[in-house]
């Protein structure tokens, strides 16, 4: 990203952007639904979605784009992820790709 | 009755595991920033003004795949979307606050907060300013402190596949996703989102997989039929490390 605009980066406009937005996700609802005794059921369903929506996205293209030792520690992960506490896994998941590369799988 | 003060100490004392589990986030969160091209004080700002874990994490690795400007930002409000419904159910139990209380409430308004302030009404607590505060600005700055010494120790990396450092984001998702797998349509919504997103870094490519992906699951979520579901608070789904903000 490159380009000044009054004085800034466009990193630091795009970090100031992200800020006023997620000010307004922690404060909009209270101004929105304060007054709405009950959000529409489907608009509930499509918000609880979201989440878990965005995020697979940011993992599921790892199968696609990396090697075996990336498919190997994504599905061991997965399984781990089942059973163990989150930092367990992830400790785990982190010392699996490092070995795994070192092997070169 | 306890002072304001001691309010204060016993939000901070409960601060303390949450503190703790997203302690190394915040290192992982400075370090990747600076392997994603932010300088340290970028990071910093970012931790300090954004105040949201995975949200942040989104935001660098679109940052680094160069993803227009509005996408960045976009995605950053999709992943903290769910705060909207935080505030709404929050926000019916701060009447205590004053106006410029709950301004600064609703920044503080992260999951371990949430869930510490829900827990609170259930067992009939008033939730009180100086114990929000307590706990409010000990998690916000413990987590910019650690953005800033993770960006320091993050300059150091030189050679971060060989450290697996790249692939910390998948696993660090990965775990988040699996963090929410109570939630209703999770499965579904997974499939759909996880397919939707590979098809479409196939074709069309990073970063638009994301958004068009996302769109697949949230639409699997409304095409499939309402489950019967009382509940009309939003919990966060882990109070586990995994998600700070």
């Amino acid at each position: 990203m490159s380009g000044d605009f009054l004085g800034l980066s466009a990193d630091i406009w795009i970090i100031l952007a992200a800020a006023v937005v997620t000010y307004f996700t922690r404060f909009g609802g209270y101004l929105i639904f304060a007054r709405i005794k009950n959000i529409p059921p489907r608009l509930n369903v499509a918000l609880n979605a979201v989440p878990a929506a965005v995020i697979t996205t940011l993992v599921a293209p790892g199968f696609v784009q990396g090697g075996i030792a990336e498919i190997i520690t994504l599905v061991t992960c997965i399984i781990l992820g089942l059973r163990l506490p989150m930092m367990v896994m992830f400790l785990i998941g982190w010392v699996m790709i490092v070995v795994l590369r070192s092997i070169g799988i | 009755m306890n002072s304001p003060w001691q309010n204060y100490i016993v939000g901070f004392r409960e601060s303390l595991p949450a503190v703790l589990s997203a302690a190394p986030f915040g290192l992982l969160f400075g370090a990747l920033a600076i392997d994603n091209g932010l300088t340290p004080g970028e990071a910093l700002l970012m931790s300090a003004a954004v105040f949201g874990g995975a949200s942040q994490m989104v935001g660098i690795q679109l940052f680094s795949s160069n993803a227009a400007a509005w996408l960045i930002v976009f995605s950053i409000f999709a992943v903290n979307f769910r705060h909207i419904l935080y505030s709404a159910s929050i926000g019916r139990h701060l009447g205590d606050f004053t106006p410029m209380q709950k301004v600064l409430a609703f920044f503080l308004l992260v999951d371990p907060i949430y869930a510490a302030s829900e827990f609170r009404i259930e067992n009939r607590q008033k939730i009180r300013f100086s114990w929000y505060l307590g706990m409010g600005s000990s998690m916000y700055i413990f987590w910019t402190v650690m953005t800033g010494i993770g960006a320091l120790f993050g300059s150091l990396i030189r050679n971060p596949e060989a450290v697996g450092i790249d692939f910390l984001f998948p696993i660090y998702f990965l775990g988040l996703l699996l963090g929410f797998r109570k939630r209703p349509n999770w499965m579904p919504v997974v499939i759909a989102s996880g397919l939707g997103s590979i098809v479409a870094y196939q074709t069309v490519g990073s970063p638009w997989h994301v958004s068009i992906g996302a769109l697949a699951g949230i639409l699997a979520a409304v095409l499939l039929p309402l489950q019967n579901d009382p509940q009309t608070d939003p919990v966060p789904l882990s109070g586990g490390p995994e998600d700070m903000g």
